[in-house]
């Protein structure tokens, strides 16, 4: 009867305590949403967010960030767009040509998932040597390179993840009826696939926007919008980053209302993946 | 005419099927090669600094003086190792505990509400994680360590794992309830009519099978921790000391990295210096991924 007791009270210990770390993990993100927001949303304001920074903005006189926000825009939207140029070739590559070969397939997964490991900061440092070898500056260039080489694996992967799970007689009728490889791949599996290769590019250039440490090096940081590639760009980061850095309160305050500027923008972007993951869900050829 | 036409469109047909497949190929090529370019061009720019130093000097002294080319990682190494191995210890058994209960107790519901959470979680950026470290985490610590009477600005080794574990917890947490939906039903089925209860099964049975997925979860979590940068770089203090406990200020590596990128071409060597970090942040990680996919791997095999 005792040993019966025993047996029952410690599940229900242990079930107590995965409620708690259920709790803490939804507290966790909560109160990092909050805190964010109740700090940054007072300075908040809508020169904030459409002026550039003017002079003395670093003693708090006044001025914006949209040097930052239109400047990782560009940085993530053409790091996007060629790590698109790169991943989506690669992972239809993956999922059709070499589909029979098993081992290759893997070991291009393995590769992938090692390089999806590599901190971004060794991403920044490697750019910063490349920098220095091609004898480029600081600029939107060399960031876009880096931001690329960074979010390849995590493009090539996410897409992969979707085009596994088309069902193979779909490829096999494209092929019957005479399609060649390339045009299975990219009439045929593309299409399946669309919403869920939206979501991967989403996911990329979440990844992208919210880096810093991989820009850090190659991207520099200037008060204006950038008008080439070989210009140095601000980005919202980093210009949390360096604002919060300020002994001047007011500067530390846009600091806050910069990073409720980042997360917003990342929020939008996750529930706009998420959208086009669930549209993928019920379209899709079964 | 009309035979022209066809074969033009099958010329056509046929250059675009070798063109697409020639770049595809160049991705392909350019991706195994990524992690050898970055090796090499790390090896290369941090070998000058073999030169003059062994290995094995430069890793274990403590003496970190740039202006007189003195260059001791062995501070910054400590600071990486408590600040990774602490957060880990926080994040492995909230994580552990919440996969077993989203897999095997909850309702479809809650995960379903979970699933949003861990993903906003896991996207949300790093330079937003040190500044909720820095509203919330750093005056916590700050007070815990006055419980202890130990004086702490708050910005210490304890802040950044905390802020660590929060980070790595949605990536831990994905892979486990992976792990643990990939373990077939019978088997819990077969624990159950013998009598266990439900947690005996998960505990005895479950958890078992599940064991190297577990291990290899948390060796991706280290890797994780250990590269992560602007997030403890902001909470974790930047002194460079040799830290002996949780409440002191430290200096993990990529902090070292990326505090100092302005000034590292104004001194000699120290841009082989900071490579030398980079590339030991790089092998340290990489070893502990490779580990924890070979474990993965084998693991899926055995099911």
């Amino acid at each position: 009867m005792n040993r019966q007791l025993l047996r029952k009270s410690e599940e229900l210990f242990y079930r107590v305590l995965m409620i708690i770390s259920t709790v803490i993990i939804i507290i966790a993100l909560l109160a990092i949403i909050i805190s964010i927001l109740v700090k940054g949303m007072p300075s908040l304001s809508w020169s904030m967010i459409t002026q550039t920074p003017k002079g003395g903005y670093y003693f708090g006189k006044e001025g914006g960030i949209l040097n930052a926000i239109i400047g990782s825009l560009y940085l993530s939207g053409g790091a996007t767009l060629l790590a698109l140029a790169v991943s989506l070739p690669l992972a239809l590559y993956m999922n059709v040509h070499k589909l029979k070969q098993k081992n290759v397939v893997n070991s291009i997964r393995f590769f992938l998932d090692l390089l999806w490991g590599v901190p971004s900061i060794v991403y920044g440092a490697f750019g910063f040597t490349l920098m220095v070898l091609l004898g480029l500056r600081t600029s939107l260039l060399a960031g876009i390179l880096t931001v690329t080489l960074f979010i390849i694996p995590i493009m090539v992967r996410s897409m992969d993840e979707v085009l596994k799970t088309v069902p193979k007689g779909l490829l096999e009728s494209a092929f019957s009826l005479g399609s060649t490889r390339s045009e299975t791949a990219f009439r045929v599996m593309l299409r399946q696939c669309i919403p869920g290769i939206i979501t991967a590019i989403l996911l990329a250039f979440g990844r992208a926007i919210g880096d810093a440490a991989a820009v850090l090096f190659t991207a520099g940081y200037t008060d204006y919008i950038p008008t080439s590639l070989s210009q140095p760009t601000a980005t919202l980061p980093l210009s949390v980053f360096f604002q919060l850095s300020s002994p001047i309160p007011e500067v530390q305050n846009r600091a806050y209302a910069s990073a409720v500027v980042l997360t917003v923008i990342v929020l939008i972007i996750s529930i706009a993946s998420r959208g086009f993951s669930m549209k993928y869900q019920k379209n899709k050829i079964k | 005419m009309r035979a022209l036409v066809l074969t033009n469109f099958k010329l056509r047909r046929n250059l675009r099927e070798k063109l697409s497949t020639f770049w595809m190929k160049c991705c392909y090529i350019l991706v195994l090669a990524m992690p050898f370019i970055l090796l090499t061009g790390l090896l290369i720019k941090s070998s000058l600094l073999f030169g003059e130093k062994s290995l094995t000097e430069l890793i274990f002294s403590s003496e970190w003086k740039p202006m007189s080319g003195k260059f001791g990682f062995l501070p910054f190494i400590i600071s990486s190792l408590w600040v990774t191995f602490i957060s880990v210890i926080i994040a492995a058994p909230i994580c552990l505990l919440t996969a077993i209960y989203l897999t095997q107790y909850a309702r479809r519901v809650v995960l379903k509400i979970m699933q949003p959470v861990i993903d906003i979680l896991a996207g949300i950026p790093s330079v937003i994680y040190g500044v909720w470290g820095i509203i919330i985490i750093v005056p916590f610590v700050s007070k815990i360590a006055g419980w202890f009477n130990v004086h702490s600005s708050g910005y210490s080794i304890l802040a950044g794992a905390v802020v660590l574990a929060v980070m790595i917890i949605p990536f831990i947490l994905n892979i486990l309830i992976e792990v643990y939906k990939t373990i077939p039903i019978e088997l819990s089925e077969a624990s159950l009519s013998l009598g266990a209860t439900k947690w005996e099964t998960i505990k005895k049975v479950l958890t078992r099978k599940a064991f190297p997925g577990i291990i290899s979860s948390f060796g991706l979590g280290v890797s994780r921790a250990f590269g992560e940068t602007i997030a403890v770089l902001m909470v974790v203090g930047n002194v460079v000391h040799i830290p002996t406990g949780i409440f002191q200020a430290g200096y993990p590596l990529p902090a070292l990295i990326a505090n100092n990128y302005g000034e590292m071409l104004s001194i000699p060597m120290y841009d082989s210096a900071l490579m030398l970090a980079a590339l030991i942040l790089f092998i340290v990680v990489t070893i502990f991924n490779m580990g924890s996919r070979y474990i993965i791997i084998h693991y899926e095999k055995k099911i």
